[in-house]
């Protein structure tokens, strides 16, 4: 018997949907393993169609994206009534991802930059989209932005994830080979993530000698040798800090890692383990102590610390909003 | 009155959804093209370093996450005042190339050839691009698959991952391209060379050569005659990496050329309220509302829009494509909307043989390929034309290079009012006297979709029918009458 795989989604690139379609001739054994049910359409539509479907009919369902509308939110529900089990496909569902740092700001704010402030646009009376609008005879609406972008886990139960950004084609035929087992009635068990259970140091190609590091560099500002660990010539690279699976795409084309991956098994917040790894190979230069000025310009040489160390985890983080001071 | 509500409609920034209001006689009144979120990259981009620019901005659009890393990269040449040495920029054209052909194959044979080839009011089941695989076989299925893969994997080879490349800096590209890396990226590139003129005569031969969908194409239903704008060579051809930006009128007319970074002075936007997408205008002419004609701003962009701006194209077949389509078409600017599609193939052609071109460039694996920047000026703008349209990134960033403002205008934004107009246009002339079914509604869609701001539709049509709902409704919302695919 076929599965029935469905497709929902939250605030999203797409480009999960093209990773998908990257299994190129493979996309025929998806089709053969599930039936899919649905794959990315608008809510309206999903909506009406899932009625069609009872509880938990879908075997497995798949989203993509951070949960920021209403509407979104009302698919995630939704997703997993209808789902034996949902799976939080790509960094976004898993973790926040990059729209996640809308957290960092505020709907006001979004609302003010890009309908006010940026340099092109012509609005002196401030108009800015509404929920519901009449123009003319017409009453037209737009779904409510909400103030926060949310990982799907703090929305619904999630059963299963597969990060990355998007997630590597190895592991999108990892979850075909998976398909095949559901298919004999074996699941995975509830928490499985689709991806290694190492770190990317793992399963980094340079060279690493666990050596300290006396300055922090920015990637322009460095041509790095191209087989030693960046983190130790200085580049901030969040590999300790991430799980491996994604092939260490970014580090093979010599560029640090942003951590779309997420943190280890084991880790909640991979910000927390990123700076424990920073502060373990500053402290040990060559066995004597830093003097502590030494050690503030070195912190110092960390640019937007929220931005490197959560950028794709900002809304799982421990500390997931910006502070705010009451006026 | 009532009001029909076709959703989805797009992926590319987001969610869209078509609302077509009907009078009591059953005709259409008014019709709404409405991008339906925001994510606000605008705003959350502020505090980051402008070095990480290209890494966060692709995430925009994973259709075409190329142009923005592009584009991204090119401004931050600009703000920290650094130009790439020429092999960098070389293999960034390389990479773009192949960015440009995996996202019009892509959009030409997933999206826009099923209502071409298997029938604009065939079944829907079959309107998909099985049905064009069944039409045209499976080995042609089979060619599709994998030149969509090279293209895919040549991003790959230079930019570390095809969706959300990492390898543009400030003064060049993160590592030089290996000589086995470039034997590789040639023979793909021979294969997709091959294969583009192979689309060319598909075009010809299954598409053209019908005079139904010929006259669709050249008809009334889906023409507009608006302003064009893209991007040009010193030569005005068209060219996707560089060079400067052209606007011609309805008549061809070149009415003005500027140098990417002057946009502010020829580009203005337009906030409605009822849609999260702004609505860009030619400053000079002024927001006359969703009308085309030379007294409205309205301009297009995207693949017919450049070759309508251009005086031909810098590769040999890809130029005589493009005389072949404007002698076919019998004027030039071209008006006809469904033109974008036979526009988006003679620019594979050319991606394909610039492509080849620069693989087999002697100096393509040079090692030199970064430059450290020195300083920062603190502000910069970086232009590509991304597979849909021209794309501007602006950038200001503090003495240490940390962001403090960023304007992004996409491609499909400038064709919001053109969407509009087109789906509009199309609904008053194929909706008559409340007479609705799936057919006419996919030839509402047809206008929407030559302008390709979608994957929903593309990813849709791989597993299965392309499922669609519409919803009859009274001005209350109340549903009258559902009608699905």
């Amino acid at each position: 018997m076929k599965l029935k795989l469905a497709v929902g989604l939250g605030s999203t690139c797409s480009g999960c949907d093209i990773a998908i379609l990257d299994l190129a001739e493979k996309v025929l054994d998806l089709v053969e393993a599930a039936e899919i049910v649905f794959w990315p359409t608008a809510m309206d539509f999903k909506l009406k169609e899932f009625e069609r479907f009872g509880e938990r009919e879908i075997d497995l369902g798949l989203y993509h994206g951070t949960v920021r509308t209403s509407q979104q939110k009302q698919m995630a529900h939704l997703l997993r009534e209808k789902s034996k089990a949902l799976m939080a496909f790509g960094s976004c569902a898993c973790f926040g991802g990059i729209p996640g740092l809308c957290n960092l700001t505020s709907k006001e704010e979004i609302f003010r930059a890009v309908y006010k402030d940026t340099p092109s646009t012509v609005n002196p009376d401030f108009i800015t989209p509404q929920t519901e609008v009449r123009v003319g005879d017409f009453v037209l609406t737009l779904p409510e932005l909400q103030e926060d972008g949310k990982a799907l886990p703090l929305v619904v139960d999630v059963d299963y994830s597969l990060p990355g950004c998007p997630p590597a084609v190895e592991l999108i035929e990892k979850l075909l080979l998976h398909l095949l087992l559901m298919q004999e009635g074996e699941l995975p068990p509830k928490g499985t993530v689709i991806a290694s259970d190492k770190t990317l140091c793992d399963e980094c190609p340079l060279d690493r000698e666990n050596k300290s590091i006396s300055r922090i560099v920015r990637v322009h500002e460095l041509i790095p040798d191209p087989k030693t660990c960046l983190l130790e010539q200085g580049i901030l690279c969040m590999g300790p800090a991430t799980r491996g699976g994604c092939g260490a795409s970014c580090i093979k084309a010599l560029m640090p890692c942003r951590g779309c991956m997420g943190p280890p098994p084991g880790v909640k917040d991979q910000g927390a383990r990123m700076i424990a790894a920073i502060a373990s190979i500053l402290a040990v230069s060559d066995e004597k102590e830093l003097p502590e000025e030494e050690i503030v310009r070195l912190v110092n040489g960390i640019k937007d610390p929220v931005g490197t160390f959560y950028r794709f985890t900002l809304p799982v983080a421990l500390l997931n909003k910006k502070m705010r001071e009451d006026k | 009155m009532k009001k029909i509500t076709i959703e989805p409609v797009s992926r590319l920034e987001g969610e869209g959804k078509i609302e077509i209001f009907l009078n009591e006689e059953g005709d259409v009144v008014e019709a709404f093209f409405q991008v339906v979120e925001l994510r606000g990259f605008e705003k959350f981009c502020e505090g980051r370093p402008v070095e990480e620019m290209p890494r966060i901005t692709p995430r925009i659009c994973g259709i075409c996450p190329g142009a923005h890393h592009m584009a991204s990269t090119k401004a931050m040449d600009a703000i920290f005042d650094v130009k790439p040495p020429a092999v960098a920029t070389k293999i960034r054209e390389l990479f773009y190339c192949a960015h440009i052909l995996s996202s019009h194959i892509l959009h030409f044979y997933f999206l826009a050839a099923p209502d071409f080839i298997v029938g604009s009011a065939a079944d829907p089941a079959n309107r998909n691009i099985l049905g064009v695989i069944e039409a045209v076989g499976l080995d042609i299925g089979k060619k599709v698959i994998i030149a969509r893969k090279y293209a895919q994997e040549i991003q790959k080879i230079i930019g570390g991952k095809a969706t959300h490349p990492v390898f543009g800096l400030p003064g060049g590209v993160s590592k030089p391209l290996l000589e086995e890396e470039r034997k590789q990226i040639e023979e793909m590139a021979r294969f997709l060379v091959e294969f583009s003129k192979f689309s060319l005569e598909l075009f010809d031969n299954l598409i053209f050569s019908k005079k139904e969908i010929a006259d669709l194409i050249t008809g009334d239903i889906y023409r507009h005659e608006t302003y064009y704008m893209g991007m040009v060579d010193k030569d005005n051809r068209v060219n996707f990496y560089d060079g400067d930006i052209r606007v011609v009128n309805q008549e061809g007319k070149e009415v003005a050329k500027f140098k990417p970074k002057q946009y502010l002075d020829y580009i203005e936007e337009r906030v409605e309220p009822w849609s999260y997408l702004k609505f860009p205008y030619l400053k000079s002419v002024g927001w006359r509302g969703l009308v085309d004609g030379k007294e409205s701003g309205v301009y297009r962009v995207n693949s017919l829009a450049r070759l309508n701006v251009a005086d031909g194209m810098a590769t040999p077949f890809a130029q005589e494509a493009y005389g072949k389509m404007f002698h076919i078409l019998g004027e030039k600017p071209s008006h006809a909307t469904l033109a974008f599609n036979w526009a988006r193939l003679v620019e594979v052609m050319y991606a394909a043989e610039r492509l080849l071109e620069l693989a087999t460039n002697g100096e393509i694996t040079r090692k030199e390929v970064r430059i450290i920047p020195q300083g920062i000026v603190g502000e910069g703008l970086g232009c590509v034309e991304a597979p849909r349209g021209t794309l501007f990134h602006h950038y200001w960033a503090d003495q240490e290079g940390i962001m403090t403002k960023v304007n992004l205008i996409v491609a499909t934004g400038q064709n919001n009012a053109g969407i509009c107009m087109s789906i509009k246009k199309a609904a008053q002339r194929l909706i008559k006297k409340g007479e609705v079914n799936q057919g006419l509604l996919n030839m509402v869609e047809m206008a929407f979709r030559a302008y390709d701001p979608c994957l929903a539709c593309a990813t849709h049509t791989l597993p299965g029918e392309m499922p669609l709902q519409i919803n009859l409704r009274d001005l209350h919302g109340n549903l009258i009458k559902k009608l699905s695919r």
